[in-house]
């Protein structure tokens, strides 16, 4: 495998699309229309760091990871590992999931019911070449490394005897057994109790700091994503709306989603229930709005917003967000007045 | 899987206690029948007796040794065409569940023409193509009933498949780079178990009655000995009307004793092959011993007496594992 150096950009998704096709209004006979699902989002995961990506139910970040792991197809844009581009239209050869390993939200749904944990930590194992002889240590190494120990104590059970907690150790073990340098977690705490979350979120951050792992956290807990990321990134109706490095985007959002989001945090330290800057109520999600995605939303929201999508403005080097109320006088100007229509919003 | 227990429902036991009792007559009928089952040098009509524990037939021929000898032919072509017709559900609908697509369309095009398709029509015609030789082949026949009974499985194997498929292991088993037939056979198909399970005992309860019944109708080799031949000669011989009831009774009841008996067994399918059930759980009689209120009272949580659980070392904290398993 090639040396990963901590900073070193892993994984780079580059205007990748996906768009659906569902049926309109009329039922069968009705017209279809395109659902962008994911919209030009762009993404980097770099070795030895922590990218969360946040966003609602719906904001395209599991689809995105999906493509990212390559078991769904994307519509447009490119992928590159370590730099090198990924041929799209081609299947997804095994070197790939050797390198880029995919953890599933429900560890209950995820391991196979009628199969012992043995089965699911050594199928991996034997697809990527590991010798027969050598499978059955190399399992107990892999459970050894998300802290099931005993080893013995797990390999032999069916799922349904063991927690939740452990189930999704078993399938972090899973994504780990092939020995990838991208880890994707799509809402790996998510389904967890309370009580072992922290334990799972330290657990990928020590497999991140000791392996030079690139993970993708994905979340809809922006609290969590503070806690274990090095990077944040929101992502709104299929676009990504915000980012920054560090917790600057908990910290110091722009974006008023990114606002109403962490406002929507219980806050320990203010036990009253404060005005959101926006409407918090769930508008169902336009995706083939012509202007700004969140402009129905939006408090702040203006006649430019509702025509025009926002173009992509730096914040400071490290913080950039897709929103016209940060957008430059120019990027205004930019755009001709002529398009705008009366607004299709309200 | 670790040891079969001995399954707890009383159903269960009795059907497999009828069933192996087949399973037995099937391979030492013929040498437990006491006389030739063609052979019609005894005194006809006679009622059941010492001698002839059924009785004869109007043409002087033992019923019981009748009955015997055609218990394996019988039983035989039902488990070959129980069998071959679970095969072909299997693989058609695991195919039309997991591929989609087309092929799905294709195939449920197929299982749709084989289930509204009559299926005894069907068979007479192919049985009459058949060359006289081959219409005492237990296997031809098995494999002619099996053509007309796969549809019904693979219709349900399909709609299981289909159910399966986005689970969230189906995607795990894709996601780590499994082959697309491995997930198929391998991921999906041990979930399917129940349902391939009782959908074989359910074929081979078809095919004893498919086969009887082309027997009775004399369109396979009236010469072979089975129970639908045994019917066939009964009726033609107006026994009904003579009242000759042991010459027409034990066939039949043979056949309801053989359907029973696969119906009562799959009442315990689900207790062989889901994990689940296989391991946990305990009967009415250990749930006692162990101190556990048998009848709930209103405001109580029954609660076990005697706690034996084990401290378990996991990283998230407590889960309450059974010890005897690791």
């Amino acid at each position: 495998m090639t040396e990963r150096h901590t900073g070193d950009v892993a994984l780079e998704a580059i205007d990748l699309s996906r768009h659906f096709t569902a049926r309109g209004e009329g039922g069968f006979f009705g017209a279809k229309k395109q659902v962008r699902a994911v919209d030009r989002a762009s993404i980097s995961l770099r070795s030895g760091e922590v990218l969360a990506v946040v966003g609602e139910s719906g904001s395209g970040k599991s689809v995105l990871a999906r493509m990212l792991a390559r078991i769904v197809t994307p519509t447009s844009g490119e992928i590159k590992i370590y730099g090198e581009s990924i041929d799209l239209t081609k299947r997804r050869e095994l070197s790939y999931a050797s390198e880029v390993q995919l953890v599933l939200q429900d560890p209950f749904a995820a391991v196979n019911p009628v199969r012992r944990v043995r089965y699911a930590i050594e199928r991996p194992l034997l697809l990527h070449g590991t010798n027969k002889a050598d499978v059955a240590a190399k399992a107990n190494e892999v459970l050894e490394s998300v802290s099931l120990t005993p080893p013995e104590q797990y390999l032999d059970r069916y799922p349904h005897e063991l927690s939740g907690g452990q189930l999704q150790r078993i399938n972090i073990a899973r994504g780990l057994s092939v020995n990838p340098g991208i880890l994707l977690a799509d809402e790996p705490i998510s389904m967890l109790d309370v009580s072992v979350r922290l334990g799972v979120l330290n657990l990928l951050r020590e497999l991140c700091d000791n392996r030079h792992l690139a993970i993708m956290y994905i979340t809809h807990d922006i609290a969590s994503a503070r806690y274990i990321a090095d990077e944040t990134v929101v992502m709104y109706a299929g676009q990504v709306v915000e980012r920054a490095r560090q917790t600057t985007v908990i910290d110091a959002p722009v974006h008023p989603y990114t606002q109403l989001l962490v406002s929507s945090v219980p806050n320990p330290e203010n036990l009253s229930h404060q005005n959101t800057s926006a409407t918090s109520t769930t508008v169902s999600i336009n995706f083939n709005y012509d202007g700004c995605r969140f402009s129905p939303r939006c408090p702040h929201a203006t006649d430019l917003c509702h025509t025009n999508e926002p173009p992509n403005v730096d914040v400071d080097e490290n913080h950039s967000v897709r929103c016209w109320l940060a957008a430059s006088d120019e990027q205004r100007r930019a755009v001709t007045i002529s398009s705008r229509a009366t607004s299709p919003a309200n | 899987m670790k040891s079969l227990r001995i399954p707890r429902s009383g159903k269960v036991v009795a059907g497999l206690i009828i069933f192996s009792v087949f399973v037995v007559l099937t391979i030492i009928g013929p040498w437990l029948a006491p006389y030739d089952p063609s052979a019609t040098t005894f005194t006809p009509n006679q009622a059941p007796s010492w001698h002839h524990w059924l009785g004869t037939t109007s043409l002087g021929q033992d019923v019981i040794s009748q009955l015997l000898v055609g218990c394996r032919v019988t039983m035989v072509v039902s488990f070959i065409a129980g069998f071959v017709a679970t095969f072909i559900s299997i693989v058609i609908g695991l195919a039309a569940g997991y591929l989609g697509g087309r092929t799905d369309d294709g195939l449920s095009i197929l299982s749709t023409v084989f289930l509204v398709m009559p299926g005894l029509p069907l068979l007479i015609v192919i049985s009459s193509l058949l060359p006289t030789g081959q219409q005492a082949s237990p296997l031809i026949i098995g494999v002619i009933v099996a053509i007309t009974g796969w549809a019904w499985g693979a219709r349900v194997l399909r709609a299981q498949t289909l159910s399966l498929r986005n689970r969230d292991f189906v995607v795990a088993a894709h996601i780590i780079g499994e082959k697309r037939w491995r997930i198929m056979f391998k991921e999906i198909g041990p979930n399917l178990l129940p349902i391939l399970a009782s959908s074989l005992l359910f074929t081979i309860l078809y095919s004893v009655g498919v086969y009887t019944t082309l027997a009775y109708l004399g369109l396979t080799n009236i010469t072979t000995w089975n129970w639908g031949t045994m019917l066939y000669w009964a009726q033609s011989n107006n026994a009904a009307l003579a009242g000759e009831w042991w010459w027409l009774a034990p066939p039949g009841i043979a056949i309801a004793l053989v359907g029973t008996s696969l119906a009562l067994i799959n009442f315990g399918i689900d207790e062989f092959v889901n994990p689940r059930l296989r391991e946990g759980g305990a009967t009415k009689r250990q749930q006692r011993r162990a101190g556990l209120t048998r009848r709930p009272r209103l405001g109580y949580t029954p609660v076990v007496k005697t706690t034996n659980v084990p401290l378990v070392t996991s990283p998230d904290a407590v889960s309450p594992l059974k010890d005897e398993m690791s």
